[in-house]
């Protein structure tokens, strides 16, 4: 598992309240993990604040899935 | 005891719960209440020096991850998480049980003075270190008043009406009161009642010191909350909930409820005075109003357990209100203060201090009013100095007031 993947999951597991076993790379945050709307926006945030990036609210809609996420701050990271 | 007018339905206590400065739990909270322990200690929650006051009742041993998930708790004021947690205490402590048949009969009124002041406080720092896209979402949800009201509904289902009553220091009593009358009128039969507050925060002691409101006695806080003392300075500002069940009589008698007291008066009034300077008039007509309600003369009183918040002033107004409303049965009352104990938990006094006057007629006992070394003689009523003491207790009396002038005082009997 890859550095980034690896805090990914650590912060979904932390902002969701899911167990880091349940936090699988297909995982979706509404479907999967029992996130809401604000969940996803506070998930978001702490993405942001993990890794020091700022993450557009057009872009930020798109990322439902655990690999989503990953791939967004591998692609995006300074 | 019961009610006059045949057709207002009855309304018993039938659960409690306690977050307070001297305990967390009924029973903690009792025994050092009954023990005359001071719950009132030097601020640790941030650095009070500069402050002109700099003690507090501070709530000690909380774990709310025996009440809540940690990820609901954490999106959740402090207030919010005390008002859950005495609210989840007084559920279990009733026994009632949710069910498709009486879930939209149950309801919930718990209320705050002053609400998520913590987390507006953090939050405002949040925004002028790194702007607006940094605040929470949870941020309103978060410190908003009725949010104990609404998270307590739906962590059990509660249906019914869904409330949050602030009325400053007088907003628990007003909580309970005004719950109990959805229950006569019928728009409920059972209301999870209470106040919470969690105002010890800079703002909070900063703002009520620069009232001139708060005891300076730094050096010695166990001593600082002293009611009816020649030489109070003000109030301790403390933190904390207290909430009961209420429940309609012939339902909670059908279940085998424990009924701890009957809530059988509810008396309100404005002072239309002065915004925080008290005024005799509007205790005295409260507890009129209050007694009327329930149908009672002032001779039917043993005790009250007073507002009694250790301020110059509103001490000594306190104690002619009483002699105005009870004439010369006041000599005969048991009149005491759990705040010399507790301090003044603001929102959260009305619903932690009827907590304590239910337990009082439920255990036939007055906690002391401490720290009464040399009592005023400005203030020459009995009230329990120093020492619990066991009173026979048919009918005791609740008294909140409240900045803005706002009273309220209930009215509990044996049953």
């Amino acid at each position: 598992m890859s550095d980034i993947e690896q805090r990914v999951k650590k912060i979904v597991s932390e902002q969701l309240g899911a167990n880091e076993a349940d936090v699988k790379n297909e995982s979706s945050f509404v479907d999967d993990l029992g996130a809401d709307s604000l969940d996803t926006v506070e998930l978001v945030m702490a993405l942001e604040e993990e890794f020091d990036c700022e993450i557009p609210d057009e872009e930020a809609e798109k990322i439902t899935t655990v690999q989503q996420a990953i791939d967004y701050v591998s692609a995006n990271l300074k | 005891m019961s009610k006059h007018n045949l057709q207002k339905r009855r309304v018993v206590v039938t659960g409690l719960g306690v977050v307070s400065p001297v305990g967390v739990g009924v029973q903690a909270s009792w025994s050092d209440l009954l023990a005359g322990k001071s719950g009132i200690t030097r601020i640790t929650k941030f650095d009070p020096s500069p402050f002109a006051s700099q003690i507090a009742g501070e709530v000690k041993g909380f774990d709310v991850s025996q009440y809540l998930p940690a990820k609901e708790a954490r999106r959740m004021d402090t207030f919010i998480q005390y008002g859950m947690a005495a609210g989840i205490e007084a559920v279990r402590d009733s026994g009632i049980e949710v069910t498709e048949e009486n879930a939209e009969r149950i309801g919930v009124s718990i209320g705050s003075g002053i609400g998520g002041l913590q987390l507006i406080e953090e939050t405002d720092e949040t925004f002028h270190a790194s702007g607006p896209r940094k605040i929470s979402p949870f941020f309103i949800p978060g410190t908003i008043i009725n949010m104990i009201s609404g998270n307590l509904s739906i962590m059990y289902g509660f249906k019914g009406p869904n409330v949050a009553i602030v009325t400053a220091c007088t907003t628990g009593t007003h909580s309970i009161g005004d719950a109990a009358r959805m229950i006569e009128y019928g728009d409920a039969d059972v209301m999870i009642a209470g106040g919470a507050e969690a105002a010890i925060t800079q703002l909070g002691v900063g703002g009520f010191a620069a009232a001139r409101a708060l005891s300076t006695r730094n050096d010695d806080p166990a001593t600082a909350s002293r009611p009816w003392d020649r030489d109070r300075d003000g109030f301790v500002i403390g933190e904390g909930a207290g909430v009961m069940v209420l429940e309609e009589y012939e339902s909670a008698k059908k279940r085998g409820a424990r009924i701890y007291a009957e809530l059988v008066g509810y008396g309100m009034s404005a002072d239309a005075y002065h915004m925080t300077a008290p005024n005799m008039d509007g205790p005295r007509r409260s507890m009129r109003n209050a007694l009327n309600n329930a149908g009672l003369n002032p001779d039917q009183v043993q005790f009250i357990n007073a507002h009694g918040t250790s301020t110059p002033l509103g001490d000594t107004n306190e104690t002619h209100a009483i002699k105005a409303a009870f004439g010369d049965h006041a000599k005969n009352l048991v009149v005491n203060s759990t705040k010399s104990m507790t301090g003044h938990l603001l929102g959260g006094a009305g619903g932690l201090e009827s907590v304590f006057t239910v337990l009082s007629i439920h255990h036939q006992v007055s906690p002391p009013t401490i720290n009464i070394f040399n009592q005023d003689p400005e203030c020459d009523l009995d009230y329990c100095a120093n020492e619990a003491r066991d009173l026979k207790i048919d009918v005791a009396l609740k008294n909140n007031f409240g900045f803005g002038g706002t009273n309220g005082s209930l009215v509990f009997a044996k049953i």
